[in-house]
């Protein structure tokens, strides 16, 4: 009996650290302790020119904060739990992945491709099935608004396989 | 008050007009389509207008303000999803009555407690703004440290999200300002070896992030949404019995709408919330409310536009951003090279006084347009997100890009957008992490250059009577929400 006693309880300590205000805290504290790392890294001020305070003070004070911030929250949500978040479907990771495609490509392929291609990713993973409507979406709407950029602000846009035929 | 003529100067400029014609057109577009709303389509607009000169870029984005506050309305009385969260409070009774069958009064109660309420708090912001502006005269190095760190306390009990993640959101606006060379000592901070991050983090790539990016992947989340639609014949002017029922509520609610977009960080949604509250606690039928009260949506739609010209109160005359969309329009003045405050309202009255008046003009012609133009506008809500974020997103990165050619700024929009999502997501609002960004470097600029008046002695703060009086608002601000929590928690 004790066992399963201790057991249950295990489980609850356990499920303390898959709970999304835990998950989130300890994101938080850990991005914000490595940043809090680099602001040791930065160039001091010798006293003779420094006014006021070292360059690298007040980031400290704010990561400082920002991590006794999110401990209090932590603690607020063990009174209060966070509401339960539903699981994300994957039209967001569909999307989150064309993100890296369009750096991708626009990075070593070229810029317009990467619109044309998270265009008609997003497109038809959302539920677009007319190919009319997919080379509006992905081709001739992008093509209006790099035209549009190009022509009326006199952008440039970056060198790549379809703006070099562009640029001539 | 000897510059009131030039309110009147834009009625003048063909340019102008032409310029507040198509911002309240996109402002109610932008309203209309939830998700969008005038913050998001702010920040869309930021990187074009570097073409127009200052007035009519700052112009445009309030003209947008002013129609996309009023556009939400649209949405939340056919479709019962408010296009903005300001219209949040506009669905409770807006819908109900559209389900009866009287969306046209609906909306037509709507459209003109909007117009009441956005000119009521235009005249606020013409007598109110150089009154403030003129006391900020007074304001050395610590009072505006002060006053800063009280705009930041306001973030605590902005309307959405727990006070504390404001606060960490808030922090962490602050945080970014800090990225790139330090301006006093040019010593480079959190910049990792990246060259173009020297110059710091640009507001167009957070803003846009934060703000349509992180939307777009909200609406990732939603695509199997179906919204329930109230068709729309006409919109139709209130009856006299109406207008005797809801006066009353139309100008409390304009006050308040007017005296919540003034304190710092607040703005149209805390303000609807309250006058929509409000106009309940003093209606004869109270019981009415939910079922499609004609007060509430008067209540809500007065307060929610209110705001509009309250919140650019302390933008115009502090530099210290009364709501979300404020900020963005805060981030256009500075990408224009001009710097809100005293110095602004004396040596540019015509710039400021030409602003005043394309807000009234915006009221004016969002009536025309919302009353005649409604049933047309309300038929964007059906271009489905499959279309309309794809697109939203090329406008997106290109606009971001435009603005120093570089494509760090893009993949700093998504990087943010991502942020922008998982905060949403978990209860944080990405509004403090703009108005952050925004107030980062007067907090730290002011704050060092007193400690070097001071000559590093802290205590010297609480010398100074405004500062003095700022700190103690602020901690009055960082309770607030606390004392509410514990009176609400007593109530249980």
């Amino acid at each position: 009996m004790n066992d399963v006693h201790n057991e249950k309880g295990t489980n609850k300590s356990l499920s303390l650290f898959f709970k999304s205000s835990f998950i989130v805290s300890a994101v938080i504290i850990l991005i914000s302790s490595i940043l809090l790392y680099f602001t040791f890294t930065f160039d001091i001020v010798p006293p003779i020119l420094n006014r006021g305070i070292q360059p690298a003070t007040f980031p400290k004070a704010l990561l400082i904060l920002i991590i006794a911030l999110t401990l209090l929250t932590y603690f607020i949500s063990l009174k209060n739990p966070w509401k339960n978040e539903k699981k994300l479907p994957n039209s967001f990771y569909i999307t989150l992945f064309s993100f890296v495609v369009f750096i991708t490509v626009s990075k070593f392929l070229d810029f317009f491709l990467g619109i044309a291609l998270l265009s008609i990713i997003v497109s038809y993973f959302w539920g677009e099935r007319r190919f009319a409507y997919l080379i509006i979406v992905s081709i001739i709407f992008p093509l209006i608004v790099f035209v549009f950029f190009e022509t009326i602000l006199g952008l440039r846009f970056p060198p790549g396989i379809i703006t070099n035929i562009y640029y001539g | 008050m000897e510059n009131l003529g030039l309110i009147f100067a834009p009625l003048f400029s063909y340019k102008l007009l032409i310029v507040l014609f198509f911002g309240t057109i996109f402002g109610l577009i932008l309203g209309v389509l939830p998700g969008l709303g005038p913050t998001t389509g702010g920040a869309l607009i930021l990187p074009f207008t570097m073409t127009l000169d200052p007035l009519s870029a700052i112009v445009l984005l309030t003209a947008i303000y002013c129609a996309g506050t009023y556009g939400g309305a649209i949405t939340a009385i056919l479709i019962n999803t408010p296009g903005t969260p300001a219209a949040a409070a506009t669905c409770l009774d807006g819908y109900p009555l559209a389900q009866k069958g009287e969306a046209g009064r609906a909306l037509g109660m709507a459209t003109v407690s909007s117009v009441i309420g956005g000119i009521a708090s235009v005249i606020v912001l013409i007598f109110f703004a150089p009154l403030l502006a003129n006391l900020a005269y007074e304001f050395g190095q610590p009072e505006y440290f002060a006053l800063a760190i009280f705009g930041l306390t306001m973030l605590a009990s902005i309307g959405e999200g727990s006070p504390i993640k404001n606060l960490i959101a808030g922090a962490f606006g602050i945080l970014i300002s800090t990225v790139g060379k330090d301006f006093m000592t040019s010593i480079d901070r959190f910049t990792f070896g990246i060259n173009e991050l020297t110059e710091g983090i640009g507001f167009i790539p957070v803003v846009v992030g934060l703000f349509a990016i992180s939307e777009m992947l909200t609406q990732s989340t939603l695509i199997n949404q179906i919204f329930n639609r109230v068709a729309l014949k006409a919109v139709k002017l209130p009856s006299i019995d109406d207008y005797k029922k809801t006066w009353k509520t139309i100008i409390r609610s304009s006050g308040i709408g007017s005296f919540i977009g003034v304190l710092p960080a607040e703005g149209g949604t805390v303000a609807s919330l309250i006058g929509y509250a409000e106009a309940k606690r003093w209606s004869k039928k109270p019981e009415d409310f939910g079922k499609g009260s004609i007060e509430g949506i008067a209540g809500a739609e007065a307060a929610n536009n209110a705001a509009t010209g309250g919140a650019m109160v302390p933008t115009l005359a502090l530099g210290i951003p009364g709501s979300a969309t404020t900020a963005v329009i805060l981030t256009g003045l500075i990408i224009h090279g001009v710097r809100p405050g005293p110095d602004l309202f004396r040596e540019q009255p015509e710039f400021l006084y030409g602003i005043f008046g394309s807000m009234l003009i915006a009221n004016i012609l969002f009536f025309v347009l919302g009353f005649f133009g409604a049933k047309i506008f309300a038929r964007i809500t059906l271009v489905p997100n499959k279309l309309l974020w794809p697109m939203i997103f090329a406008v997106s990165v290109c606009g971001t890009y435009s603005l120093n050619q570089s494509i760090i700024d893009v993949w700093l929009m998504l990087l943010f957008g991502v942020i922008g999502f998982f905060m949403r997501r978990y209860g944080f609002s990405v509004v403090p992490v703009i108005i952050g960004l925004i107030l980062g470097e007067l907090v730290e600029g002011t704050l060092r250059q007193s400690l070097v008046i001071f000559d590093g002695n802290w205590l010297m703060f609480l010398q100074r009577p405004i500062a003095l009086t700022f700190f103690v608002l602020s901690l009055i601000a960082l309770s607030f929400p606390l004392i509410k929590r514990k009176k609400k928690n007593d109530k249980v």
